[in-house]
């Protein structure tokens, strides 16, 4: 919907909690309507991510994942049901977010490949995929586009998140790691394991963190990481800055301050 | 000189870098952000960053899950 387009009755009812928030309010309740996301992932992440921004009423997700569910999957990627095991993932994530609220438009989109980069039509991208290699490609092609990401990411008890903004001085993903590690060095969930809320906590933070951006306003985790131990109980928070020799974003918004 | 790497106390020669302090952890740097005082030295910075006493250190491993 457009953003000067009033709310029904049933929407405001909907929102009501939202909407008395004084940060939100009806004004941010219509930018949320108006606004369009893009999942990386319909999984442990993109499950809660997407769900509550469902919920929300972002007025668009889209979600791409080319992975059909399976029943190693249900222990933490809470959008799919039994009943969904050898379905396409978008699909039942798209079954999902329209019971959920029938206000969300839902994009379906393949996977995320150097040819197969939609960005452009979102205003926020959040990264929930599963391994290393799409997560440089999204940085990447985030930086390029100038497109905001939300990029987290689960293992064990573990969860990291980050955001990067377009721009001027901000670091991106690539700044923080120079690139994807050497293949086995780092585990991924299906050889580790994971525990699923540990992947809820971090999904939620990042919808808390797109909401905070949609409606511009809060402090967003911009060169900073959030680091979350849940065996210990322990958030923690460490900042980085631009690395001049990033080869995603060292090179370019070089204004008087960037790149030095 | 001492630093604290992950919680523990650590000698290492004065002057040591963070690019010279990694092997001698046994850490390969491709797959870690190094966090000095609460803030990463950016990678292309490794060489050049010195490190000082009493430094305390996080080694940060990037996990890739979803």
């Amino acid at each position: 919907m457009a953003r000067d387009t009033p709310l029904r009755d049933d929407q405001v009812e909907r929102y009501s909690r939202n909407i008395l928030l004084k940060e939100v309010g009806g004004t941010g309740q219509r930018k949320l309507l108006s606004s369009r996301v893009l999942l990386i992932g319909a999984g442990g992440l993109g499950s809660p991510s997407g769900l509550y921004l469902a919920a929300a009423g972002i007025g668009t997700l889209g979600v791409a994942d080319s992975d059909r569910v399976d029943l190693t999957n249900l222990q933490r990627q809470i959008a799919h049901g039994t009943d969904c095991v050898g379905r396409d993932k978008v699909e039942s994530m798209a079954r999902a977010i329209r019971r959920l609220n029938p206000d969300v438009t839902v994009e379906l989109h393949g996977r995320i490949s150097e040819k197969h980069i939609p960005f452009a039509d979102y205003d926020v991208v959040l990264d929930g995929s599963d391994n290393f290699e799409t997560r440089f490609l999204v940085n990447d092609a985030a930086v390029r586009l100038g497109v905001p990401l939300i990029s987290a990411a689960v293992l064990r008890f573990e969860g990291q998140l980050t955001t990067v903004l377009p721009g001027d001085d901000h670091p991106c993903y690539r700044c923080l790691y120079s690139g994807p590690p050497a293949e086995g060095t780092v585990p991924s969930c299906s050889q580790a394991g994971v525990l699923g809320s540990i992947a809820g906590t971090m999904g939620t933070l990042q919808a808390t963190e797109a909401v905070k951006l949609l409606l511009g306003k809060g402090a967003l985790m911009v060169g900073k990481l959030l680091l979350y131990d849940g065996w210990t109980g322990e958030f923690r928070t460490v900042c980085y800055r631009r690395d001049p020799a990033c080869t995603a974003c060292g090179g370019v918004n070089c204004g008087e301050n960037g790149g030095a | 000189m001492k630093l604290k790497v992950n919680g523990e106390e650590r000698e290492v020669p004065s002057g040591t870098t963070v690019a010279a302090l990694l092997p001698m952890l046994g850490i390969d740097g491709g797959r870690i952000a190094v966090e000095v005082n609460t803030e990463i030295v950016p990678k292309s910075e490794h060489g050049s960053r010195v490190l000082r006493e009493d430094d305390q250190l996080e080694i940060v491993t990037m996990v890739g899950g979803g």
